[in-house]
């Protein structure tokens, strides 16, 4: 048919093609603070993985000896009360923020996902189920939830991955719970349905790529504020249990010598700040590199 | 030819706040193998629903309430709407393609992804041949250079060309019978003549019937061999294509003829709009539908309720009282 067809064919050429890869890059780079953010972000994984290699010091038994030193070039940040190194050990806490932020960030998104991909698609009564129980979770301010339960289960560091998971999971569903409800009314999920596809694959192959952007961007910047609940339950003394580093317990173990020793709590609250903002900054970035208003800009 | 499929009394209902919407009332059509037929109607007259309800792609409010759908000697309607064998049906035995090309691909995945995804779901093919299978029927749909375009985006293509992509996907099958639900609407008027000479070509060569829903006469006039013309959820008049646009006798038809310009028709001659609104299909009188804006009417049509088709020549029927023929307005 292509041989003795009269049609005139549209394009004798293609047109110059967007590479959405490259465009992704030019507008998630733009941003200085995006950079920024990256490099803090990259140097905390660092510290965290490299962590027994970066120090000298043990993180958990100190020297008595040195018992509250001031920063010098043996401890660049002093050391606190057992003559714990203030660097080491907050470096390691870099562990601990980046485990609990991670695990906890990946566990309720792919939960959240899940339950308001299946309340949105199928609608009616599994709804009313899934989301009047989001609703009911939502009504808890997250981090009165999270200390709640960390203080039913303990502390501990699952603990206080559990409690932060449950408690951030009502966010996630809800978004997801939106934009299935929105992208399912697209033309392309009625064309797909009628080429024959069952409700699983409309579901995974179809409405959640295109749910992905904003689900992205709501994990990066849920991130940084599991990071600083998880600190708020350390500081409140029901997180990582004693003698685990974690920025929050230092931050509460150091203001009682805020006066003689501030760098002991300082240190520690500057970490959670720098980090939250990496986190937010990287989000904000991701964001507006995904707008799927610029899709297709060169 | 043998007979594909047979719509009887078909109708669907859509539950509203303000009552009930008949939106297809009673439909009966037929279409042959290797048949084209056109399905014409203003919008809202119930000619996508009806192809939507034959499908069971009616999603709530909407409920097919009554009628069949025959086909290959099933009842498609006593199948469940999500069930394995409509699955089946779908895309395989007949597939449809929709009027908007811009929103009818899904944005985040490759062309193809999707082409293939039909090809590995019924066809049971592995990726490779599917690959090879989708770039013969881009190349077919007349896709330029498309081993190198199927890697693409929708949003890398125009809409006539997704629109190719689409025909492309709904033959990839090999269905028996593809519905175009008014598929050159949302393009331009070249682009909507060498897309239906290629659909035209395309089911030729793979033997598919092919259902043209449409608001334009225009776009059947050429390659329908039979026309159902529909008002307010039900079909008006039906025949063949020389016999509705030569001897049209339902008002309804004759009104939409009067109002397409005619190149053989003498300079300065008027166009003559069809007054009114087509009615509310919420409460309709049991009395035609298309009374009110008729300007035929006798007074048997005011006290009868609409009569059934009934036939005014071999397979020419009208739903109507007055005999056009024999009475001029």
């Amino acid at each position: 048919m292509t041989k003795n067809t009269t049609m005139i064919r549209e394009f004798s050429e293609a047109p110059p093609r967007v590479n959405e890869w490259r465009r992704f890059r030019r507008v998630f780079f733009q941003r200085k603070l995006v950079i920024f953010g990256l490099v803090i972000l990259t140097l905390l994984v660092i510290a965290a993985i490299f962590a027994p290699w970066l120090t000298p010091y043990d993180p958990y038994i100190g020297d008595l000896g040195e018992s509250l030193a001031q920063p010098s070039w043996t401890h660049l940040l002093g050391t606190d009360i057992q003559g714990r190194d203030t660097l080491c050990r907050l470096i390691y806490g870099a562990r601990t923020a980046l485990i609990v932020g991670f695990v906890t960030t990946i566990t309720a998104a792919i939960a959240g996902i899940v339950l308001g991909l299946v309340a949105g698609y199928f609608g009616a009564i599994i709804n009313m189920i899934i989301m009047r129980a989001m609703d009911a979770l939502m009504g808890f301010p997250m981090l009165l939830l999270a200390l709640l339960l960390a203080a039913v289960l303990g502390s501990g560091i699952q603990n206080v991955i559990i409690a932060l998971a449950v408690a951030t999971l009502p966010g996630y569903a809800r978004v997801m719970h939106g934009l299935t409800l929105s992208v399912q009314e697209n033309d392309y999920i009625l064309a797909e349905r009628a080429m024959g596809s069952d409700k699983w694959r409309i579901m995974l192959n179809h409405i959640l790529p295109n749910t992905l952007p904003p689900i992205i961007v709501l994990v990066t910047l849920q991130l940084g504020s599991v990071i600083l609940a998880e600190a708020g339950l350390s500081f409140l003394g029901i997180g990582i249990r004693p003698p685990g580093a974690a920025w929050g317990s230092m931050v509460y173990d150091g203001y009682r010598f805020l006066l003689s020793n501030p760098v002991l709590s300082f240190a520690p609250g500057l970490a959670i700040m720098l980090v939250v903002f990496a986190f937010n900054m990287v989000g904000d970035g991701l964001r507006d590199a995904l707008d799927p208003r610029l899709r297709g800009v060169i | 030819m043998a007979e594909l499929l047979h719509v009887k009394d078909l109708v669907t209902q859509f539950k509203t706040e303000s009552g009930v919407v008949k939106a297809v009332n009673g439909v009966s059509y037929y279409i042959d193998e290797q048949e084209i037929i056109g399905l014409v109607g203003e919008s809202g007259c119930g000619k996508s629903v009806s192809q939507l309800s034959v499908m069971q792609l009616i999603s709530a409010p909407g409920e097919i309430t009554g009628g069949e759908v025959i086909f290959e000697r099933e009842n498609l309607l006593e199948y469940q709407p999500h069930g394995p064998e409509m699955r089946a049906i779908r895309g395989a035995k007949i597939a449809m393609i929709f009027q908007e090309p811009m929103t009818s691909l899904n944005p985040v995945l490759t062309i193809a992804q999707q082409l293939t995804e039909m090809l590995v779901l019924h066809k049971k093919m592995n990726a490779d041949d599917a690959r090879k299978k989708a770039i013969e029927l881009l190349d077919m749909v007349g896709i330029p250079a498309a081993e190198k375009r199927i890697d693409d985006y929708p949003h890398n293509f125009s809409g006539g060309m997704r629109q190719r992509v689409m025909i492309a996907m709904g033959l990839s099958c090999n269905p028996k019978i593809l519905i175009a639900d008014e598929p050159t609407t949302a393009l331009d008027v070249t682009t909507q003549a060498q897309l239906l000479e290629m659909m035209k070509n395309m089911v030729q060569q793979f033997r598919t019937s092919l259902v043209i829903v449409t608001h334009n006469l225009g776009v059947v006039a050429r390659y329908a061999q039979r026309i159902y013309i529909m008002y307010a959820g039900r079909i008006v008049e039906s025949g063949p294509t020389k016999e509705i646009f030569g001897r049209p006798r339902h008002p309804y038809t004759i009104g939409l003829l009067k109002c397409i310009p005619r190149l053989d028709e003498e300079e300065g001659k008027k166009l003559i709009p069809i007054n009114g609104l087509p009615p509310n299909l919420i409460n309709m009188p049991p009395t035609c539908a298309f009374l009110p804006r008729c300007s035929w009417k006798i007074d048997k049509c005011s006290k009868k309720p609409w009569p059934e088709l009934t036939s005014v020549s071999s397979n020419h029927f009208i739903r109507c009282y007055v005999n056009t023929k024999e009475k001029k307005s």
